[in-house]
């Protein structure tokens, strides 16, 4: 993985710069240590490290505004960074950038339960969101495993999604508005606490964009009434082709399970050896959750184990309470760290057309083959957005180079079959040099030309998203 | 100029007109500014891929909406996002298409809950100003590979691009509906109840007011799912509501999705989203002007009929937005009054810029719907 040289100039003029930072910034707030700046070296993609020039954390609005003049005035790219859990090294510094982080913009504004929303600063963390409306009974929706560290600038950064999400959507369906701090430090105001957008969608577009066209600061966001209750039912199979069909058959039934998440037999086993969730020892399973009050609940686990049964089902076990329902999420919320425990891994991202899973997952058994490298498949089955863990050892030279090779093969048979190269993830610098399999050199020039709209001098995170070859011109 | 069937069509007859074009679809929604300029009318239909098992459907923009929704019956689903047909308030004939809504982003009661016809646009191809062939999204409901032009593409009422397929989320048709309905309330109270209800657990899927009429509120869902819940709600929130269900329920939805109590108002109408709390306010503040209204979306939907004459109330309507927040769009008048009158909520300067600039690059010779939206 490539990033661009830092520039001479810039590098040249960091004392310059750092001093200007101080002058608009408490002095706390402007890091340049060396030691310190090791936290910003990289996000959760950690293979790929970088020092920065220097890290900000301005509390407010106005500062990020001052900080975003003076990097506009000297022209230092800028990195955002919401809380570091970037899986495809969106807040992955360069020498010659400045982080922003947005750690210290963690307020809740405004609670408004008889309009249903909320407005928070824009690191608040995800879970923290909901933390502030759930003992009145409401909740925010979008749950992105990280959500206990990851923030709101990020989630919007990234459009993150999460398990539940086939019922509730994304982060772009409950983004009502942004506050938001341009290139140039202009502050602008896109959406509110009503709906959809009175011109062009401009929220529509910031969400998803990567830090590339703005500073999101402040962040309005649709809260919902918790519901009665939520009982999962898992169900094992002993092939991968019949739970896809499980899938299938239940999602045209009408049924809306809030998730339906799908793990493949590398990943029980690893699992059950790291967490003892009692999981049957089967080929596939699907752990499917249900909303509503006790009776609904009732009704529609019945209709689902009655379309499970006629798919010669391994094992069904229907939660009855609380902690049998834990112990069933209990596997699936453990599947990544269960991997960890044997080895190093990459998580991908990728999406399918949910008929597409029996193929896609014989083809990455291949694969896995091929390239001498184990992997274990977590899905979120509802929505297509699959989740194949490869494991390799980072201590070993080569295999990172080589796990990096299987990913991209995975991704481009993701987009091959119907589907895309990021679900929830982003492109970041991980997918960057990828995106010519799913977009042709117009499709990615009338993006770019978003940008350039957002961000004439291509200031905000500048390496991301875009090839760098089909970038390099505009990033100047 | 012959209708266009197909986008390589499409995409030449973009890359070498030489004038503005007005681009017309099923030609049923017409809203904005008037465009001079040559029609541009393009009918590309048909149904590309439809898997009911994983709620999708790739059709064809010019694909009739009504095509769509029979399709789509025959398999127990839907359109989630209901969108209203415009024919009835503006008495426009022609059939509706799925570009036409999405390109207006149109959605109906349902919106509330399920989500704008934005949400349920998953990918989308279109040809741009400059005549090139455009693809983005995909198929799937999380995506975030590179930036989300459907969701501009969506309510860009034809000005950056000419939709030619769209990747559509639908929807399972719920086993029963049913409609908890009271008269008598003033809009103050009814958006209380309406937001009571939206604010329970009970999943409410429509919630709306016909001022003067009926205060509204749907459940959908399995039959002993919105028995339970209705009888919650009318134990609660909702005391003193009855039970309207079946196809009962389905037509005072219709009306409200069409805003059909409108249609036979003369004068201007006026769609105005706010944040619902702020709907009766703004109603006391129009006064006697408004000759008619109806409060969807809990009350962040106001369709207000008042008198075209003058501003149609556009001044008083936005200064009030002024204080509130939200946008309005005057959705019927005659061309004449469309043309002097802002037709589309104007954008605070900085924003206004960014869609100048946006539709500078998407359309850098200005043919597609100049003016419509005022940009």
């Amino acid at each position: 993985m490539q990033m661009p040289d830092p520039r001479e100039d810039i590098l040249a003029k960091k004392d310059r710069i750092v001093a200007r930072l101080r002058e608009v910034l408490p002095s706390d707030a402007v890091i340049d240590d060396g030691i310190e700046l090791k936290a910003y070296e990289c996000d959760a993609l950690s293979a790929y490290r970088c020092p920065p020039l220097c890290a900000v954390l301005p509390a407010s609005t106005e500062e990020v505004s001052a900080v975003m003049k003076v990097c506009h005035d000297e022209g230092v790219p800028v990195v955002p960074r919401g809380a570091g859990t970037s899986l495809a090294g969106g807040a992955l510094p360069t020498a010659d950038s400045v982080i922003l982080g947005v750690a210290r913009l963690t307020e809740v504004l405004e609670v408004d339960y008889a309009n249903r929303f909320i407005r928070v600063e824009a690191g608040r963390t995800n879970l923290a969101v909901t933390g502030a409306v759930e003992a009145d009974g409401f909740f925010y929706a979008p749950d992105p495993s990280s959500q206990l560290a990851c923030a709101i600038a990020g989630n919007i950064a990234m459009n993150s999604g999460g398990a539940h999400c086939l019922k509730y959507g994304v982060t772009t369906n409950n983004l009502l508005g942004v506050r938001m701090v341009m290139a140039d430090g202009e502050v602008v105001e896109i959406g509110g606490a009503h709906l959809d957008a009175g011109g062009l969608d401009l929220l529509g577009l910031v969400c998803g964009s990567e830090g590339q066209l703005g500073i999101v600061t402040e962040a309005t966001l649709r809260i919902l009434a918790k519901p009665e209750g939520a009982r999962p039912v898992l169900i094992g199979f002993d092939s991968n082709v019949v739970a896809g069909a499980c899938v299938s058959d239940i999602i045209k039934t009408g049924i809306v399970p809030v998730a339906i998440e799908f793990m493949d037999r590398p990943c029980i086993e690893a699992t059950e050896a790291f967490v003892h969730a009692g999981y049957p020892d089967c080929e596939a399973l699907l752990i499917i959750e249900v909303e509503g009050s006790e009776a609904e609940i009732e009704d529609q686990l019945g209709r689902i184990v009655a379309i499970a049964e006629r798919h010669n089902p391994v094992q069904i076990r229907e939660s009855g309470s609380a902690e049998e329902s834990a112990r069933i999420w209990l596997g699936r919320k453990s599947a990544f760290g269960a991997m960890g425990q044997i080895n190093d891994y990459m998580c991908l991202d990728g999406t399918i057309p949910v008929g597409e899973l029996p193929h896609v997952l014989q083809r990455i058994a291949e694969l896995s083959e091929h390239y001498g490298l184990r992997v274990g498949n977590v899905f979120h089955a509802g929505d297509g957005n699959m989740h194949p863990l490869i494991l390799y050892n980072a201590n070993e030279p080569g295999q990172l180079e080589k796990c990096e090779a299987m990913g991209a093969d995975i991704l481009k048979l993701c987009v091959e079959v119907g589907g895309c190269l990021t679900g929830e993830h982003g492109v970041g610098v991980e997918k960057r040099e990828l995106m010519g399999t799913q977009y042709s050199d117009v499709d990615l020039d009338v993006q770019m030309a978003v940008k350039d709209v957002f961000d004439p001098d291509w200031i905000l995170n500048p390496a991301k998203v875009f090839p760098l070859g089909v970038s390099a011109a505009r990033r100047g | 100029m012959k209708r266009i069937e197909s986008e390589a069509e499409l995409a030449d007859v973009i890359a070498g007109a030489n004038g503005a074009l007005r681009v017309k679809g099923g030609g049923t929604r017409d809203v904005g500014a008037p465009v001079v300029g040559e029609v541009l009318e393009v009918g590309i239909a048909g149904v590309t891929l439809y898997e009911p098992g994983s709620l999708t459907l790739v059709v064809g923009a010019g694909t009739p909406v009504a095509e769509i929704d029979a399709l789509l019956a025959a398999d127990g689903q839907r359109l989630a996002f209901e969108p209203m047909d415009h024919r009835v308030l503006l008495g426009t004939t022609g059939a509706p298409t799925i570009g036409g809504a999405v390109a207006a982003n149109v959605s109906g009661p349902r919106r509330i809950q399920a989500g704008a016809a934005r949400d349920f646009t998953l990918g989308a191809r279109f040809v741009d100003g400059a005549g090139r062939v455009v693809k983005n999204g995909g198929r799937g409901m999380k995506n975030v590979t590179g930036y989300d032009l459907v969701k501009l593409m969506a309510g860009s009422w034809g000005t950056l691009g000419v939709l030619t397929e769209l990747s559509l989320k639908v929807q399972a048709m719920p086993e029963v509906q049913a409609t908890l309905v009271a008269d008598g309330l003033n809009p103050k109270d009814a958006v209380a109840k309406l937001s009571a209800a939206l604010g329970s657990p009970f999943d409410v899927t429509g919630a709306a007011h016909l001022v003067g009429g009926r205060t509204q509120v749907r459940l959908e869902g399995l039959s002993g799912a919105v028995s339970y819940r209705a009888k919650a709600l009318q134990d609660g929130a909702l005391a003193g509501f009855e039970l309207v269900e079946g196809a009962a329920s389905a037509a005072h939805w219709a009306e409200v999705r069409d805003a059909a109590p409108l249609a036979a108002t003369t004068g201007a109408i006026w769609k105005v989203s706010v944040k619902p709390g702020d709907a009766p306010g703004i109603l006391d503040a129009l006064g006697s002007r408004v000759a008619g209204a109806i409060l969807d979306w809990g009350g962040g939907l106001m369709w207000l009929a008042l008198p075209e004459e003058g501003d149609c109330g556009a001044g008083a309507i936005r200064t009030e937005l002024a204080r509130t927040g939200g946008h309005a769009t005057l959705v019927r008048a005659g061309a004449e009054t469309r043309a002097a009158v802002r037709v589309f909520q104007p954008e605070p300067t900085p924003i206004a810029a960014l869609n100048r600039q946006l539709k500078a690059k998407f359309d850098p010779r200005g043919l597609l719907n100049p003016g419509l939206m005022g940009v």
